[in-house]
């Protein structure tokens, strides 16, 4: 399957996709706005607490491309952050104390030739490392084999996707091969201390949905999941987060095409929860892009909806800047605030 | 009156119920989402014992809310058309056992 860009689909364009999520498909479609819906909360402007999260994505290109990729990532994407636009991270890094967790993201992340330089330059500033890793990249070269010894020696945090414990679901929504090759990958990273208790080293799944409807409750989620992967290949992990798609690129295609848009649109706003608002991953992360400019969270870096005011790029990053912004939000937003909510990191409600 | 008795965005309206009687709407609400919450079955389990309740009652606002809890809650197809079978089967299976009734029936009246 090639990127939608490779198909020069106008949904490639971040501003097609705005006009559709804030306007709707066709005009007698109206949704409340969610600045409507934060401002009955108490909650607009959505302003930032203090930064604790530098979200950074190296890249877009992937080994898979999934059905549902909000990043539109893919083999035919060249989108590649430069080691110069790392070394500027490490440096607001450095003088940024309170940006403790580095999250970083792609498409799969170590395809970007830096890399482990870039990882090892981290863990070297004291920083807890997260690497977003879809697992097959474990699998896909002999190269990329020793990850897990690796990610080990720098403490780093995998957070990986899966979407299912069955095959078919996993499959249909990543790529036919993708779950047996995600179990070998489990396997690899459990072989090494990943999910043991003791050992410390984190290992945690990701759950999305594979159609057009949202997440169950997270705990309930991952209990079962524990139980799957332990009778059925002897896996380990540590949490379950239970992320919601959001109407954005590959995604938005899918919900347009199957005919799902305004169903799963309407579903998002009834399942609106204040709660969840007041806790969005955008309060407390900076998400920064391939070319080094800022964004609120990687949802808006896609439509390119840069930070609101203030040093746009990491090359001039000014944390008390940032800390007065407004967060920039639209109707795509109810994806994060539905139900238990959704971030990074699962459920926040 | 609408044209036809039965409109999927009414499913949606539910909650609206209350507005011509609502004291009883919300005891039936608060007893509908207890029901459904994890206890000695889990909400999993429960959402598929819907799904089949739905199919036997024929309900198409319950068959479109709980396909889609059921998928939600990671249930398979094949899964969730075994338990319209179980509806089916037991929805076939009270018809025919009615048949003993019958049988009896004639035999009382047959020489």
């Amino acid at each position: 399957m090639k990127s939608l860009k490779a198909q020069q689909s106008i949904l490639a364009i971040a501003q097609e996709q705005i006009g559709i999520i804030q306007y709707g498909p066709r005009a007698d479609f109206m949704l409340e706005p969610f600045q409507d819906k934060l401002e009955k909360s108490g909650l607009f402007p959505l302003k930032p607490l203090p930064a604790e999260i530098l979200q950074i994505n190296i890249g877009k290109m992937c080994n898979q491309t999934c059905k549902h990729c909000h990043v539109d990532a893919g083999p035919d994407r060249k989108e590649i952050m430069t080691q110069e636009t790392m070394q500027q991270c490490l440096d607001v890094l450095q003088e940024n104390r309170h940006l403790k967790t580095v999250d970083l993201t792609g498409g799969a992340p170590e395809m970007n030739p830096h890399f482990r330089w870039f990882v090892s330059e981290i863990a070297a500033l004291g920083r807890h490392v997260m690497v977003r890793c879809n697992l097959t990249i474990i699998r896909a070269n002999k190269k990329y084999h020793d990850l897990p010894l690796f990610y080990k020696q720098h403490g780093v945090e995998v957070v990986s996707s899966l979407p299912f414990y069955t095959q078919d679901r996993t499959d249909r929504q990543r790529g036919n091969g993708v779950f047996e090759d995600s179990m070998k990958a489990l396997q690899m990273l459990n072989e090494v201390g990943y999910g043991k208790e003791g050992t410390g080293l984190i290992l945690n799944l990701v759950y999305n949905p594979a159609g057009a409807f949202l997440p169950p409750a997270q705990e309930a989620l991952e209990r079962e999941y524990k139980q799957a992967l332990k009778e059925r290949f002897n896996l380990e992990f540590n949490h379950l987060f239970a992320i919601t798609n959001l109407p954005i690129s590959r995604y938005l295609d899918y919900l347009l095409a199957s005919g799902n848009y305004e169903s799963y649109m309407e579903k998002l706003v009834a399942s609106y929860n204040p709660v969840a608002a007041a806790n969005v991953m955008c309060r407390n992360t900076i998400s920064v892009g391939w070319d080094g400019y800022l964004y609120d969270c990687d949802f808006n870096q896609m439509l390119e909806l840069k930070v609101n005011g203030g040093s746009q790029h990491i090359s001039a990053f000014r944390s008390e800047e940032l800390q007065q912004r407004a967060i920039v939000v639209g109707q795509h937003c109810y994806g994060c605030t539905a139900g238990a909510g959704s971030s990074c990191g699962g459920a926040v409600a | 009156m609408n044209e036809h008795y039965y409109h999927a965005k009414d499913l949606a309206q539910f909650a609206n119920v209350g507005d011509f009687q609502k004291s009883l709407a919300d005891k039936f609400f608060s007893y509908y989402g207890e029901v459904f919450k994890d206890s000695e079955l889990t909400a999993r389990e429960k959402s598929l014992i819907a799904l089949a309740v739905a199919h036997a009652v024929q309900c198409p606002y319950c068959i479109d809310a709980y396909s889609t809890d059921a998928v939600e809650k990671g249930w398979s197809g094949p899964q969730m058309m075994e338990a319209v079978h179980v509806a089916c089967a037991i929805r076939g299976g009270a018809s025919l056992v009615h048949g003993v009734q019958m049988m009896n029936k004639v035999k009382d009246i047959s020489m």
